[in-house]
């Protein structure tokens, strides 16, 4: 009502406020402050948690995954390494043992030959003694019934006395 | 309405005043049906409408209308309450938040066309915020701080030789309890109030000359083209208007929460 007057009058002071509109600017602001601060602040600040933690969660889980495959590779360098070791020891072994057998083997085969050019050599001996003591005794033997031959017969001419060989040597030949 | 009215004033021109600042009322002698009180009222309608829709889903990648409502939030989250108070920041949000925007689109009203009025060239509308911010950084601070303290640092600023104090006591508390809410609400109030005019010089000139003789019917668009560049003048004052309320409310209540001024 007031406001009606001073607008007929036409002096207007713009810097007396008017209670209507005092109430309505406390009202309006009020409600908005009431509404922005129950159903959006809290709705904007879910969507940026949410956000936030999305965003590191990825970070977290990059890096996780990143430090696995680093210990991954360490893990598997370090085999690798350690099987190339151990290949290097076991050839190194590998080709001392080797050796080794070879060598055995060669004494060993030295070490038979031995043995069998000593067996060779014993047997020949002893074949050679046998044959040495069997050829006395028959030379023996042999001599002992030329020599009753030779006495038993009377050896006047050059035929009998080849006969005498002759038949010597035929019963020789026979008693073989 | 205006133009009837300029009709039956006749021929001259009368420039525009303050009296184009108070709208009668639209029903009758209700003086709760001014076009100014159905700006504010459709201003919180809009705003709440607006951010309740684009925030209701929170989505962790946002859409286009999230994105939209969420930039404006982040804005005055970060850009004015974080920067502006530190730790304490995220219990004012909200309310800077319904500062910042409430004043924003009550502003644009004045450019949108069919609405054009801004209702915070109604002093009542800044006095009422700038009474809120008043209350909060006092709030604040006496929460903060405890009332004796509080006070004793506004009216004897540590620091100060004693006699200092007979010069600095009288302009802090002047400082603290008039000045700031006066300057706060009359920056915006002063700003809205006079960007419309010039709107109003420009626009209600030009249809003047077009109603005159032929040499003023050919200086008209002119009129017409400089109001529509003020339009968008008006335009950035407005966003600044909203943003240095908001900017200076966070910088009190910054102020009454560090533990000396």
């Amino acid at each position: 009502m007031q406001f009606v007057n001073l607008a007929a009058e036409g002096k207007v002071n713009p810097l007396i406020p008017h209670t209507a509109e005092l109430i309505v600017g406390t009202v309006a602001f009020t409600l908005l402050f009431l509404v922005l601060r129950k159903f959006v602040v809290p709705m904007f600040e879910k969507a940026f948690t949410a956000r936030t933690e999305a965003i590191q969660g990825g970070i977290e889980r990059a890096e996780k995954a990143q430090v696995e495959a680093q210990r991954a590779l360490t893990k598997y360098n370090e085999q690798l390494s350690k099987a190339q070791s151990e290949a290097q020891t076991l050839r190194e072994e590998a080709r001392v043992q080797g050796a080794a057998i070879i060598e055995d083997l060669r004494a060993k085969a030295q070490e038979e030959a031995a043995r069998i050019t000593a067996t060779a050599q014993a047997s020949i001996e002893a074949e050679r003694q046998q044959a040495v003591t069997s050829l006395r005794n028959e030379v023996g033997a042999l001599a002992v019934e030329l020599a009753s031959k030779i006495v038993g017969e009377a050896l006047d001419d050059q035929a009998r006395q080849s006969r005498i060989v002759d038949r010597f040597l035929e019963d020789l030949e026979k008693s073989k | 309405m205006r133009v009837l009215e300029r009709s039956a004033e006749g021929e001259g021109f009368v420039p525009p005043s303050t009296k184009d600042f108070n709208l009668p009322p639209i029903f009758g002698d209700n003086v709760y049906t001014t076009k100014p009180i159905f700006l504010v009222f459709l201003s919180v309608i809009l705003i709440s409408t607006f951010f309740i829709l684009s925030s209701r889903k929170a989505a962790i990648v946002p859409s286009k209308f999230q994105f939209a409502g969420e930039s404006v939030y982040s804005f005055v989250r970060e850009n004015l309450a974080k920067e502006v108070i530190g730790h304490e920041f995220m219990r004012f949000v909200p309310y800077l938040f319904t500062l910042f925007t409430f004043i924003l689109v009550n502003n644009w009203f004045g450019i949108i066309p069919m609405l054009q009025f801004p209702p915070m060239s109604r002093v009542s509308f800044p006095y009422v915020l700038a009474l809120s911010a008043y209350l909060v950084f006092h709030y604040v601070g006496i929460r903060k701080q405890g009332a004796f303290k509080y006070f004793k640092e506004i009216l004897f600023m540590p620091g100060v030789p004693k006699a200092a104090y007979i010069l600095i006591t009288p302009l802090e508390i002047l400082t603290f309890f008039v000045v700031r809410p006066l300057t706060l609400s009359l920056r915006l109030f002063a700003n809205m109030f006079a960007g419309h005019l010039l709107l109003l010089v420009f626009i209600l000139g030009g249809e003047h000359l077009l109603q005159g003789v032929i040499g003023l019917k050919l200086i008209s668009p002119f009129a017409f083209a400089i109001g529509i560049v003020l339009t968008f003048f008006e335009f950035m004052v407005q966003c600044l208007q909203a943003y240095i309320f908001t900017l200076l409310a966070a910088l009190y209540i910054a102020g009454a929460l560090a533990d000396e001024h």
